[in-house]
């Protein structure tokens, strides 16, 4: 069989427009130039809503509603951005992203996951990062290895996390902070090898990302190097 | 071809179906919540389930090229089970998520008092909810079914024009048109219809309104019966616009009431890579579940 045709889609981190990663005014001023109008203006009704009324009112909080259909109202492409300045506005702390996580679609969580570097300054949403960490959908993988997590994920967890986004082919591009994590782990470079050995013993290409961070684990690491020589791929199970 | 299979139980299928469903030509399915064969025996049960409709599905979905829509409910049959009711005060947080795009499976199993309840407070949360709705009609009694349903439809708020009647057939194809409603047809290996009869049905009742699905689930039932509705519509003479009326343009005008259809697939970045869903992929591309890097 040959892949569908599908829209491929690159959302990896960009700076100015991944809400992991941008400041919130420059989402802002991204969304206020990519949306409609009539987009817009829901946005901007749904963040005074969110300013005005925050908590947890009833069994669905206004912003909460406007978090459900951000995605119809804004189009897929913007429905992360809008969602992080959502919750932004509606100061949701730690008790209610957690409340929202868990009570959200797959899109919900993962503006979640990006939502919280922004909100959370301690650990208290670190449960939200595991419970991401345990799924097998990539797109909440690629939110959860954000800033927050190289903030608070301990060791043990947060090489897991790495091994992972190798096996089920997320790009490492979105783990945040991967040089400054990786530089001197040597358990993170016993652990790769070993992947690869298990690749190559089943005669499969080892994924270039592998390398790339198994250069980095050395102490003396400088600037990432690409020294991939294998082709793309993993068997990606884990189940 | 395009199709859109407006009932069909996904979450019960492998990726081998989603892989055939698209080499057939299906680029858009609602999956409509039901009852699992084992009864559930609490509304975590469902919650879970809900859950998995709104997340890993339409992942599931999306690596093979496939947009996955939901419809959620409280099904006829555990709507008999006091442990599983109180899933309806649930069900009005998850009608407001993205990509649900009706409210259903709705209707009679047994037609119990319970199943009354049931049917009628949901065809009201779908018209709170702005919702149309997808009713079942019972496999025993169903002419009988057919009636009481509509029925409660008509004592409902929600119009006609905003119900799909599924699993239609010869005996109650008549009285379910009359109602305005929309006409929905589970095409079976063995049981409810199968394409011939499909085909004359279309042609005596003409094309408007009336959507053909599959409902395949964990039973004897067939992903691609689609795609062999459409092709029989063809060889016994109607037109490829005919077929595209039937299998993509009507359920798309049905669901896209709910305003959440959203009709174009993403795939996630990862599938250049290989994936979570792919196991076991070669990665190089020769292999069948391999993605040559350049060509996503």
């Amino acid at each position: 069989m040959t892949h569908p045709h599908v829209t491929q889609d690159t959302d990896t981190p960009t700076g100015r427009t991944d809400p992991a990663v941008a400041s919130l005014d420059d989402l802002h001023a991204h969304l206020r130039t990519q949306l409609g109008a009539t987009a817009r203006a829901w946005l901007g009704q749904a963040l005074d809503e969110a300013a005005a009324h925050p908590g947890i009112h009833g069994p669905v909080s206004v912003w909460e509603l406007r978090l459900a259909e951000a995605g119809r109202r804004c189009g897929s492409a913007h429905a992360d951005a809008a969602r992080v300045l959502i919750l932004h506005a509606a100061r949701a702390d730690a008790g209610a992203l957690a409340r929202v996580y868990f009570q959200g679609t797959a899109a919900e969580r993962r503006a979640v996951l990006r939502a919280l570097p922004h909100l959370v300054p301690g650990p208290d949403a670190l449960p939200l990062v595991q419970d991401a960490l345990r799924t097998n959908d990539t797109r909440l993988l690629a939110a959860a290895v954000g800033p927050y997590a190289a903030r608070h994920l301990d060791p043990h967890q947060w090489r897991h996390a790495v091994l992972k986004c190798l096996f089920t082919g997320v790009p490492v591009d979105h783990v945040a902070d991967l040089a400054r994590r990786a530089r001197g782990d040597g358990e993170l470079a016993r652990m790769l090898g070993d992947h690869a050995a298990e690749r190559i013993a089943a005669g499969r290409p080892v994924p270039a990302d592998l390398h790339r961070v198994l250069t980095l684990t050395d102490p003396t690491a400088g600037s990432p190097a690409d020294t991939g020589t294998g082709t793309s791929g993993s068997d990606g199970k884990e189940s | 071809m395009r199709l859109f299979d407006p009932h069909i139980h996904m979450t019960s299928r492998t990726t081998d179906d989603y892989a055939a469903l698209h080499a057939a030509g299906v680029r858009a399915v609602v999956e409509p919540s039901f009852w699992l064969g084992q009864p559930r025996t609490s509304p975590a049960s469902f919650l879970d389930y809900f859950d998995s409709l709104l997340g890993w599905e339409p992942f599931r979905a999306a690596q093979y090229g496939i947009a996955h829509h939901c419809a959620l409910a409280l099904n006829p049959k555990e709507a008999n089970d006091p442990r599983c009711v109180p899933v309806l005060d649930e069900l009005p947080r998850y009608l407001l998520k993205d990509r649900v795009v009706a409210v259903g499976e709705v209707g009679y199993d047994s037609m119990t008092p319970a199943e009354d309840t049931a049917l009628a407070a949901q065809l009201q949360l779908a018209a709170e909810h702005a919702l149309p709705a997808l009713v079942h009609t019972p496999h025993r009694d169903k002419l009988a079914g057919v009636r009481r349903t509509l029925d409660v439809v008509r004592e409902s708020a929600l119009p006609p024009d905003r119900v799909l009647l599924d699993h239609l057939n010869e005996t109650t194809v008549k009285e379910a048109k009359d109602s305005g409603c929309w006409l929905g047809f589970s095409v079976y290996p063995d049981t409810k219809m199968d394409e011939a009869r499909m085909v004359a049905i279309l042609r005596e009742y003409g094309l408007a309104q009336v959507l053909v699905n599959s409902a395949a689930d964990w039973g004897r039932s067939d992903p691609l019966k689609t795609r062999k509705v459409a092709d029989l519509m063809l060889a016994e003479g109607f037109t490829e616009d005919d077929a595209d009326r039937v299998l993509w343009r009507n359920p798309v005008a049905f669901y896209g009431l709910s305003g959440r259809l959203e009709l174009e697939v993403t795939a996630t970045e990862a599938t250049h890579e290989g994936n979570s869903v792919l196991r076991g992929a070669p990665g190089d591309g020769a292999g069948p579940a391999g993605i040559p890097a350049g060509e996503v």
